[in-house]
């Protein structure tokens, strides 16, 4: 038995971790370090209509903790996108999740439509939430009825199973939540990077070219798992969770608050071999913690009827 | 190839004020061919600092499988990589980039090389190989004051070096481009490190007549070309999209093919 499979909405994963967007381009530059089959999944960097230049540098600020990054939805465009990196990742046995971000609603649905009939897409990352786009983008994922409708509209052109990417910097995550399924999204991935900055001494002006940017890493680990554990005691759908992630541990800590699989960003920077060491760890802390399959521990945290862990010595 | 690997600290010493001078010995110096590629340090384990720090390759020494970084003191993580002692291992991600292109000069050919500051360490590593090749090398280095001098000698004992301080407190007062131009100093191929306007004035000078590279920094996350963190904008840009990372790409490139 694989204790490490997980089964959701169009992902048959041999284990739940996978790259989180952004943090992991398009594979090329891992696939020299490892083999990428390793990886339960691979959420590709976001993709727009347009090849889009992104924002100006200084893009990625340090904080105690964390990063901040404005690097503005930088990509190769759509067609560039479907006719070269995705044929790329072909060779390796792992499902892509294709993270799909737009200014309008227009190009949210003619990504989603292109982009899902691609063979080794096997679902969509609806990003609702980057923080660093000036038109659209955020609003999107602040205001539920947008992100309700938005989710629909993307849900009827696309062929395979949509997972709504969750913004942090929300009034009420649980509401935006309960809208998107409302929508019809098949999944939940959370969180996004939280909005911040950071200021120089020397010259009194922001680090950042952006003046603000998304924070992640382990400083925002918390706050994610409290919203993890929020919206999975109150919506029916799975959630890829996400923030701060480095460790075997800290992914059970993802499942026990109410995540099914998990992704890893911003550590990938750290230690570029983070996600096969997390794999390779994890069913040795499972046998620690007595978890015989990484599902059980969904929604320990919260679940009355969840088994107790029966700690092993 | 692209290694990680705990390297051991061989020796630490300070060359000038707040810059140090830190040899370092593990396998992945096989790896090491190209000067100026950098190697991406983790100066502490946990997640004080959380980031990577680039360092420049300042030399290689093949035989020992060691090499030399030099860095200046400039905030957190440098302060801390400074209390590493000899036997200390530190955490180490490289080579990384594409250093400069000494096939671009033939033996006899004469090379500048022009150097600001912090931006001096590579072009050590370049001389060094450039002579190995039998190309004529002439160094001019800038730094701000006397104190602020570092292998001067080290520089002497491959090619004329001449040095600028900004202060006049040592060698000539002013710019390097200024040294370049007095001394009518005559080459085939320019190959730089340094601050933006020094580049910049380089480019200017120079960009359309003779081949001239460029060593560029910015901040970075991954350092090996996949967050887009640190790019540049191209002098060819017909979609306003193009663009190269200066950690995968570069961080040399030729004066003519980016914006600085
Ligand atoms: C390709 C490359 C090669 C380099 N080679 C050398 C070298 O040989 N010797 C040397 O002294 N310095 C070099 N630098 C600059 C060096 O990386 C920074 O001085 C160092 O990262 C500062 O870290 P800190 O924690 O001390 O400073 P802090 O200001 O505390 O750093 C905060 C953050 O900003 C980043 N940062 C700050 N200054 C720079 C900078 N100038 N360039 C890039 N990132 C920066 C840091 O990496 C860190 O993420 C190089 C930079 C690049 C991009
Ligand atoms: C440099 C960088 C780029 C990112 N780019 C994207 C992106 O294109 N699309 C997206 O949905 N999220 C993007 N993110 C957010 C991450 O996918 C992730 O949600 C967030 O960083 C939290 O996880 P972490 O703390 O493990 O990094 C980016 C994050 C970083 C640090
Ligand atoms: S630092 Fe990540 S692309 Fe250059």
């Amino acid at each position: 038995m694989n204790r490490l499979s997980v089964e959701l909405p169009g992902l048959s994963l041999k284990n739940p971790v996978m790259p989180a967007s952004g943090c992991f381009g398009f594979g090329r530059e891992f696939s020299q370090l490892y083999d990428l089959s390793e990886l339960g999944a691979i959420m590709i960097k976001a993709t727009t209509v347009e090849p889009r230049f992104g924002n100006a540098t200084p893009r990625v600020a340090e904080t105690p903790g964390g990063m901040l990054n404005a690097i503005g939805l930088q990509n190769p465009g759509l067609e560039k996108v479907i006719e070269e990196e995705l044929p790329w990742l072909e060779q390796f046995d792992v499902p892509i999740i294709a993270n799909v971000a737009g200014s309008y609603e227009e190009d949210y649905v003619e990504v989603a439509r292109e982009i899902s009939k691609v063979k080794n897409v096997h679902a969509l990352e609806l990003n609702i939430s980057c923080p660093n786009v000036k038109t659209g983008g955020i609003a999107f994922g602040t205001i539920p009825e947008v992100a309700k409708s938005l989710t629909k509209k993307v849900k009827e052109v696309s062929s395979v199973p949509v997972y709504v990417k969750l913004s942090p910097n929300v009034r009420d995550i649980v509401e935006m939540a309960k809208a998107v399924e409302e929508g019809g999204a098949d999944g939940l991935t959370m969180i996004n990077t939280l909005l911040g900055m950071r200021i120089d001494l020397q010259t009194g002006k922001p680090v950042l070219a952006n003046k603000t940017g998304g924070l992640s890493g382990p400083a925002i680990k918390p706050v994610a798992l409290r919203m993890i554990y929020e919206v999975s005691q109150n919506v029916d759908l799975p959630i890829i969770g996400m923030g701060g992630i480095q460790s075997a541990e800290d992914v059970i800590e993802f499942f026990y608050a109410g995540a099914s699989a998990v992704a890893v960003g911003t550590a990938n920077f750290v230690d570029p071999f983070v996600c096969p060491k997390i794999i390779k760890e994890l069913p040795e802390l499972m046998d620690r913690l007595g978890i015989d399959h990484i599902s059980d521990c969904t929604g320990r945290s919260w679940n009355k009827h969840a088994r107790i862990a029966h700690y092993r010595p | 190839m692209i290694n990680n690997e705990l390297c051991t600290v061989v020796s630490h010493k300070e060359i000038a004020p707040s810059v140090f001078e830190l040899i370092l010995e593990g396998e992945l110096t096989s790896s090491m061919n190209e000067p100026g590629q950098f190697v991406h340090v983790r100066v502490a384990g946990g997640i004080d600092p959380l980031l990577r720090r680039p360092l420049s390759i300042a030399d290689i020494i093949k035989e020992k499988n060691q090499f030399t970084l030099i860095y200046r003191v400039q905030g957190r993580g440098t302060s801390i990589l400074a209390g590493k002692r000899p036997g200390d291992k530190i955490d180490i991600l490289g080579p990384l980039g594409h250093g400069f292109p000494v096939s671009e000069v033939k033996p006899g050919d004469t090379a500048l090389l022009v150097g600001g500051g912090i931006g001096v360490p590579p072009l050590y590593e370049l001389s060094k190989q450039l002579r190995e090749q039998g190309v004529k090398v002439i160094h001019v280095l800038g730094f701000q004051t006397k104190e602020a001098v570092f292998y001067e000698d080290a520089f002497r004992q491959l090619g004329e070096t001449f040095i600028a301080t900004d202060d006049g407190s040592y060698g000539e007062k002013g710019f390097v481009t200024d040294v370049i131009k007095n001394r009518e100093i005559a080459f085939d191929c320019l190959y730089s490190c340094g601050p933006i306007p020094m580049l910049k004035a380089l480019k200017n000078a120079y960009g359309k007549d003779k081949k001239v590279y460029l060593s560029l920094e910015e901040r970075m996350a991954c350092g090996i070309g996949a967050c887009f963190a640190c790019v540049c904008r191209m002098s060819e840009d017909p979609d306003d999209s193009s663009y190269k990372r200066i950690c995968s790409d570069g961080p040399v490139f030729a004066a003519e093919e980016v914006l600085l």
